[in-house]
């Protein structure tokens, strides 16, 4: 025993370093490994949280259209109204409103050179429906009985009723049916490696880093203005903003507290695009509390909607009064109220309701104390300041609410009876969320009407604009509407949120459009990209 | 032993990937709400049902398992719910990032360690000695989190040196071996420096307290020169049990390669098994886990090994 039976020290750790070289070289040939290539002169680098799963609209990659790599039968200006696509003209609805012809345009090929036709669209839109494709646009479109392609150039929806927005469906990306067919959809490659008609296509993507668009030099709409895109994954704010400090993106999604570093820097400049997601808190009907019509109207008067734009929202966001947005032409001015707090307004309509302050200046009525639990998603760290926020509004007015931050498992079950903290909304067409969220048929069905709202007057108005076509009478149903939700209030509407972006100097031919929740690749401020330019 | 060590593998393998999948079933999450993200608010249940249909997830547990492990013995790992491809492919695509950066940390680790140790043991209570010291007990108390962020915002955006994420230039198309190797600088040197305290400090302890041992007098007072005693008597006594602490040491390396994932947007296993976790993808989470076990088991068999050819007085046939 002692020194001289040790091996030598050199032997140990070169076995040492073999195992470290072996370690190495193992994870080098795993690595794929090509060659470098230049730099696109006009190449434009934009940078998101939002990584699509699947790079196919029928399995919901784009579906609202700004997809980038492939183009509806219609598609969406700036100011989000239908514009034809890859039908030539908008499509038309039939007298009875149960069928919709489209009329394609000619000359349309996909990346791959074939051209596109009826059968493509018919396939595309079959295979949402289904059950075996895992798509949840399917939900959007119970409407749909059958797709049809009575001619190479024409398609025919048919309709199980009358659906006033149904063009607003027809935004879905057209996938080629010669490349898809006969394959497990839920497991083609083409989710991958898509092939559409739209202005860029797919290089490369490497899920968790990058996607590579190159431009579409045969795109029916004319050659994209750059060469191409990199869209540029980068799941943390934080990393993002790091990233985009160091000048690696011309533009990057940011929330809105980061995207304030950048204001005033040289080179960025912040843009803040408005969006329709609302959120609010659900008033369920069977909670003896928030079930008065008073109590409710009490805390939309109470809450400091002013505040929780700048306070919680750091400025990027404005006041919600109702569940459709004000960018829509459906709106309805005259339920906007002060963004300011009422307390008195609110303390008069709890009075005259009979609901007394008691000694800790808790109000009760017949011994049954102005309490209620405010759930929220404890993860969200937004809707939790937004619960703490009407927690102490709604104290200043006697009503005591107790939030709880939980997971949904936990929340799910508790929302016909406790409020919640809840976000909606969509800028296409006010019949999209609030037909479930708000009619009395779906009352308690899962996340559609959870607090089991009731209301002839918004049920009839919802039918209608679902039935009729005509906008002015679409316009008077869903002002009817507005003012009938505003009048029982079984959310109160909190605010609109913002999304905001920074944008490099250099980049031209940024428009903004309102913006939905989801916003990923497709459907963020890039919408347009293939008309940007950049200055070197 | 090499063979007993593989036949107890086995049930070690079976158990964590059936531990798995009783975990996995045991979480209230719906894979198919999760799936569908933000559309799950406006998706019907009986849509919602049909996706879970598809994926079978609805079976009972046994049912899920066995068909698991019938796929496995076939090659197979199943599908990925989470990430909508072949786990395998998730797994192609990865583990060799994952691996890369654990492998290079890893040796920047051992070399550093053993030589900063070994020269602060020698020159105890000198300015390197206490400096290491000092520097090790303030490195271990940063979160890699945070480490990450500063190297950026030092590297990256105060001096411009190095990219600040990424595996390769934002317009590159290929990899690029040399810009990857750019690219991974600071994640692997702040993987490195966050894992460095445990073994420069184990390194100095250990060669300081072999100085003292009667061999290195011994050695000493032969008159042998001080390199040859530090390097050929001390640190060599010091080495077998840091063998252990490298091989135990790795699980939590590979735990600290999915933060550093996550601050350089390295397209890793870190992001994905995170992922996979929040959205109960049974088949992607276990595999990342069997890897995992494996990688273990493997780590502690080359550390026996490595210690049976550093000691001889250990023995491998019993």
């Amino acid at each position: 025993m002692g020194v001289h039976t040790l091996p030598d020290l050199r032997y140990v750790t070169s076995r040492l370093t073999a195992l470290t070289v072996a370690v190495l070289a193992l994870a080098a040939c795993s690595a794929p490994s090509t060659t470098p290539s230049a730099p696109g002169g006009d190449t434009l680098v934009v940078a998101t949280a939002g990584e699509p799963d699947a790079l196919n609209p029928v399995l919901n990659y784009g579906v609202d259209g700004g997809s980038l790599i492939f183009d509806g039968l219609v598609s969406r200006d700036e100011s989000n109204r239908l514009v034809p696509a890859l039908a030539r003209d908008l499509p038309t609805l039939s007298a009875d409103g149960k069928t919709v012809t489209a009329k394609l345009r000619d000359g349309v090929l996909f990346h791959d050179g074939s051209p596109l036709s009826a059968q493509d669209v018919v396939f595309t839109y079959q295979s949402v429906l289904d059950p075996k494709v895992d798509s949840t646009l399917r939900s959007d479109l119970d409407m749909l009985v059958s797709v049809t392609a009575p001619d190479p150039a024409t398609v025919v929806f048919r309709l199980k009723y009358p659906y006033a927005p149904f063009l607003q469906r027809l935004t879905l990306g057209i996938v080629p049916a010669k490349v898809l067919a006969g394959q497990d959809i839920n497991k083609a490659a083409f989710n991958r490696q898509p092939v559409g008609t739209g202005p860029y296509e797919v290089k490369s993507w490497t899920p968790g880093d990058r996607l590579v668009l190159s431009a579409n030099q045969k795109y029916w709409a004319g050659r994209p203005a750059n060469k191409g895109v990199v869209v540029a994954f980068v799941a943390d704010d934080n990393v993002r903003a790091q990233r985009a400090r160091a000048g690696e993106f011309d533009v990057a999604e940011l929330a809105p507290k980061l995207a304030a570093g950048f204001d005033g820097q040289a080179g960025y400049r912040v843009q803040k695009v408005p969006t329709a997601d609302y959120r609010g808190v659900t008033l369920p009907m069977g909670n003896p509390v928030t079930g008065d019509v008073a109590v409710r109207r009490a805390l939309s008067a109470a809450v400091d909607r002013a505040a929780l734009v700048t306070g919680v929202l750091g400025g990027a966001g404005e006041p919600a009064f109702g569940p459709v947005p004000p960018s829509s032409p459906f709106a309805e001015p005259s339920i906007a109220g002060k963004a300011g707090a009422a307390p008195d307004a609110a303390a008069a309509l709890l009075d005259a309701a009979g609901w007394k302050p008691g000694p800790d200046g808790i109000r009760a009525r017949d011994g049954r104390p102005a309490a209620f639990a405010l759930m929220y998603p404890a993860t969200d760290s937004l809707r939790k300041e937004l619960a703490l926020a009407v927690t102490a509004d709604a104290r200043k007015v006697g009503i005591k609410v107790t939030p709880e931050g939980l997971t949904w498992d936990a929340i799910t079950p508790r929302m016909g009876n406790d409020a919640l903290v809840m976000g909606y909304g969509t800028p296409y067409d006010p019949d999209f969320v609030s037909y479930k969220l708000f009619g009395s048929a779906f009352a308690g069905q899962g996340f559609f009407n959870p607090g089991s709202y009731r209301s002839p007057t918004v049920d009839q108005a919802l039918q209608e604009g679902r039935d009729h076509a005509d906008p002015t009478r679409r316009q008077a149903a869903y002002s009817a509407f507005q003012k009938q939700i505003a009048a029982d209030v079984p959310w109160v509407f909190l605010t609109y949120l913002q999304h905001t972006y920074v944008v490099s100097a250099t980049v031209t031919g940024v428009a903004a459009r309102v913006e939905p929740h989801e916003h990923d690749v497709a459907n963020s401020l890039w919408w347009n990209i293939h008309t940007w330019t950049k200055k070197p | 032993m090499v063979r007993r060590r593989l036949l107890v593998a086995v049930p070690v393998l079976a158990a964590t990937s059936a531990g798995m999948f009783a975990l996995g079933a045991a979480s209230p999450i719906d894979p198919a709400q999760q799936y569908a993200g933000a559309a799950a608010f406006t998706t019907s249940e009986e849509n919602l049902a049909q996706i879970r249909a598809n994926w079978g997830v609805d079976d009972p547990l046994p049912v899920q398992y066995a068909r698991w492990v019938g796929h496995l013995l076939q090659g197979d790992l199943g599908w990925s719910t989470s990430r909508h491809e072949p786990v395998t492919s998730v797994l192609a695509a990865r583990a060799g990032w994952t691996l890369l950066l654990v492998g290079a940390a890893l040796a920047l680790v051992l070399v550093t360690s053993l030589l900063l140790g070994t020269l602060a043991a020698y020159r105890r209570g000198g300015w390197l000695d206490r400096g290491l010291r000092a520097s090790a007990y303030a490195v271990q108390s940063m979160p890699v989190f945070w480490l990450g962020l500063a190297a950026i915002a030092l590297f990256a955006l105060a001096l411009g040196w190095l990219p600040a994420g990424g595996l390769t230039g934002i317009t590159a198309t290929g990899t690029d071996p040399a810009d990857v190797a750019r690219h991974l600088i600071l994640p692997v040197g702040v993987l490195a420096v966050a894992q460095a305290p445990w073994f420069v400090l184990f390194i100095r302890d250990a060669v300081a307290e072999s100085l003292r041992d009667d061999h290195v007098l011994a050695a000493r007072a032969r008159g042998l020169p001080g390199r040859t005693v530090l390097f050929g008597h001390a640190l060599r006594t010091a080495l077998l049990p840091f063998l252990t602490l490298v091989g135990t040491h790795l699980p939590e390396l590979v735990g600290g390669a999915v933060l550093v994932e996550t601050v350089f947007s390295l397209p890793g296993l870190g992001a994905v098994t995170v992922q996979a976790a929040l959205g109960s993808d049974f088949p992607l989470l276990a595999a990342t886990t069997l890897a995992t076990t494996v990688v273990v088991l493997a780590a502690n068999l080359v550390t026996d090994l490595a210690y049976a050819a550093a000691d001889p007085r250990v023995r491998l046939d019993d």
